[in-house]
């Protein structure tokens, strides 16, 4: 089956500066993809790129079988979209804003009283419709956005950002909605800031500088992309321990983390030899013991480290 | 089809009706600036200081100054004895014109030779200078038609050139010498541009500022039905603009409405295209309502000015004349002005008109263009 966006050597230059380089990407059908990366590593840019919004200086891109170049106006009918920055019109209510986008979209006549009343449901603003948008808290408003981009039931939607500036609770709240919605089929490119956020996604794309640096399930990113095995070490003096462990061969990296050290691996076997080596250096190590890294040690390792051609 | 082109209309308007200050600020500034421009931006001059040297004493040149005295534009402060009394009075700025008659005006008025006038003003505010030398005539004039009724001799053929002062041109239509009447048709268009321009750029803008834009465009809209819902509202906003002030005109300030109001409608409706356009292409060109409010400023006082409101196109450099051809409010005061005091129609307005039309035409086909590439 096609994926339901793909995209090939996806390029975008702003004057001299490259936003987005020759980025490959592949989204199957009801997978929800996040979309991970340091500000201005350019998310952003390559979302409105996929939506058609701005035009590539390279590279293709086809959502829900189209080709956004060619076929712009089809893309468009089957696409939904929640900008990064809060978009709807705060002085209308929020059923005027639900039939404005209604409209826009041309959702049949005898479809739009029942969609507005269920993305009302879906946003929990049953007795509000009324109000208007400017009084709604951050969670509702983020909510009704959501509800407004998906009135004409797009296949593909693109959230950018969608839960920035929101309390947990209601984050939570909005991510069981984007699971819902990916369980009925619909397929998910979300970016996002916060690492808890990038657990719930089927896949993770790490952006960093406008190239695609990783991608893979938060499982296989934490295994396969540090490229060897975690060891957490309690010793004394730290220092010292460190400058001694970059030396060893068998050492990709070591840091500090808090009262202990992070050393990484090439081979978990070599874990056992450490207290010994480090003895030798009058260092006092207790025995090491392998720990799973988080998503935010994958990143921070993988943003700072010289890029190398995409891992997938 | 009409879907959305009806969506974002019922939007505009909803948008509009729930700022209830809208039609306060749309209002309000407007009659204000009639009213400011109705009174203030007037070339008439009253009680201009005036010297008077009478070295004749004859009854004829009696009856001259007496005119002066009566009509009301000149207060006669001084009547000097000597030259350099009338010298002082100008020099001290005790008065801004002088008005000199020579020994023997009556004398050559009676023999239908040239009299002698010699009429001083004040060069340093020239404008006022000019202004009264212009009554001055006019006074010399009627003075001069007077005479032959009161059975002076004067000739019939030399009683245009009698006085030393050429006959200042007065304006055919407006028998009144009433500038209210050349002003106000004209603060019509210059109100309207300004309000439509702008309240068009920053609508768009505001909305690319806040981010429904970007949304809007995401959507499968097309760029007219797009830019026809943005400007279908400031077109009957404008139109509004036009018939309010035009009626506080006549009711207000007394000016006559002699043409027809359908070629009055036909040409706003085609001023209203091109300020429209005007707006949109500004609006493709800020990022900021700010910036669209600098902008706006920049444009529409060069627009302003090189209109022919007060400023004469022709009396121009070539350079400047050759901008005002595209300038839709030069066409639309020569339609207006035309319109209210002459009553002509369009056998005679066409290319006024057409050119506004094609103004217009233009500067929205460009706004279409350049709008998806502003997205950019
Ligand atoms: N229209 C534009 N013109 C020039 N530069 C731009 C434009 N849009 C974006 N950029 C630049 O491109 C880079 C990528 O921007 P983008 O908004 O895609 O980043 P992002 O990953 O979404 O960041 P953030 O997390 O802050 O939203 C930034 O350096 C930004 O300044
Ligand atoms: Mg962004």
């Amino acid at each position: 089956m096609n994926p339901a966006v793909r995209a090939e050597g996806l390029s975008k230059r702003f004057g001299r500066f490259v936003a987005v380089d020759r980025l490959d990407l592949s989204i199957s059908k009801g997978e929800i993809v996040g979309f991970i990366g340091p500000n201005g590593a350019g998310k952003s840019t390559t979302i409105r790129l996929l939506c058609g919004l701005l035009k590539p200086t390279a590279g293709r891109a086809c959502v829900a079988g189209f080709d956004v170049a060619r076929e712009p106006d089809a893309v468009r009918e089957h696409i939904g979209y929640m900008s990064q920055k809060f978009s709807l019109y705060p002085d209308l209510t929020v059923r005027e804003n639900l039939r404005f986008f209604g409209g826009l979209y041309r959702v049949p006549r005898r479809d739009i009283e029942v969609r507005m009343a269920q993305a009302i449901a879906m946003a929990g603003l049953q007795g509000r419709e009324d109000a208007l948008v400017q009084t709604l808290a951050g969670g509702w408003k983020q909510r009704l956005a959501l509800g407004c981009a998906i009135l004409h039931r797009p296949p593909v939607l693109f959230l950018d950002e969608p839960t920035s500036g929101v309390e947990p609770e209601a984050r939570r709240h909005f991510w069981d909605l984007i699971h819902q919605l990916a369980s009925e089929g619909v397929t998910i490119l979300v970016s996002t800031h916060y690492m808890d956020e990038a657990e719930y996604c089927n896949r993770i794309a790490l952006i960093d500088a406008g190239r695609l640096v990783a991608i893979g399930s938060p499982g296989e990113l934490r295994r396969r992309e540090l490229g060897g095995a975690l060891f957490e070490l309690e010793c004394s003096p730290l220092g010292a321990a460190l400058v001694a462990l970059r030396q060893v061969p068998e050492v990709i990296d070591a840091a500090i983390f808090g009262d202990r050290l992070h050393v990484l691996l090439r081979q978990p076997a070599a874990a056992e030899g450490l207290p010994a080596l480090l003895a030798r250096h009058g260092i006092v190590a207790g025995p090491p013991h392998g720990i799973t890294p988080s998503l935010e040690d994958v990143f921070v390792q993988l943003v700072s480290r010289p890029h190398a051609a995409v891992r997938a | 089809m009409f879907e959305r082109l009806h969506v974002m209309l019922v939007k505009e308007f909803l948008e509009l009706r729930r700022d209830r200050w809208a039609m306060v600020r749309l209002i309000v500034p407007l009659l204000i600036q009639a009213l400011v421009f109705g009174y203030a931006a007037t070339f008439t001059v009253n009680h201009v200081a005036t010297v008077v040297l009478d070295l004749d004493r004859s009854q004829a040149s009696r009856t001259l100054v007496s005119h002066f005295a009566a009509n009301g534009r000149f207060d006669i402060v001084e009547m000097a004895a000597t030259q350099q009394a009338v010298t002082h009075a100008i020099d001290t700025g005790r008065a801004v014109v002088a008005i000199v008659i020579h020994a023997g005006f009556a004398a050559k008025l009676a023999n239908g030779r040239s009299a002698p006038l010699a009429i001083a003003v004040d060069g340093t505010n020239s404008n006022t200078a000019l202004i009264a030398l212009g009554y001055v005539s006019l006074i010399v004039a009627r003075f001069e038609a007077e005479a032959m009724a009161h059975g002076w001799p004067v000739p019939g053929e030399t009683a245009s050139s009698g006085a030393d002062v050429p006959l200042q041109e007065r304006p055919w239509f407006n028998q009144g010498l009433d500038d209210r009447w050349f002003f106000i048709p004209g603060v019509i268009g210059t109100l309207t541009l300004i309000q439509v321009v702008s309240l068009t750029a920053l609508a768009v803008v505001r909305e690319r500022e806040v981010g429904t834009l970007e949304q809007i465009m995401v959507s499968p809209i097309r760029p007219f039905e797009f830019i026809l819902g943005k400007t279908v509202p400031f077109f009957l906003i404008g139109l509004g603009d036009v018939v309010l002030v035009t009626v506080f005109g006549v009711l207000w300030f007394g000016i006559p409405f002699v043409g027809s109001p359908l070629v009055m409608l036909l040409g706003s409706s085609l001023f209203l295209l091109a300020a429209l356009g005007l707006g949109l292409l500004l609006s493709t060109l800020a990022r900021t309502q700010q910036q669209a409010f600098a902008l706006n400023f920049f444009l529409v006082n060069p627009f302003f000015i090189l209109s022919g409101f007060a400023f004469p196109i022709a009396a121009m450099p070539p350079v400047l004349q050759w901008f005002t051809l595209i300038n839709p409010l030069r066409y639309f005061l020569v339609v207006i002005r035309a319109v209210f005091l002459k009553g002509v129609g369009i056998d005679v307005l066409w290319p006024d008109l057409l050119a506004m039309g094609a103004l217009g035409a233009g500067m929205l086909a460009l706004s279409v263009l350049r709008f998806r590439k502003s997205l950019d």
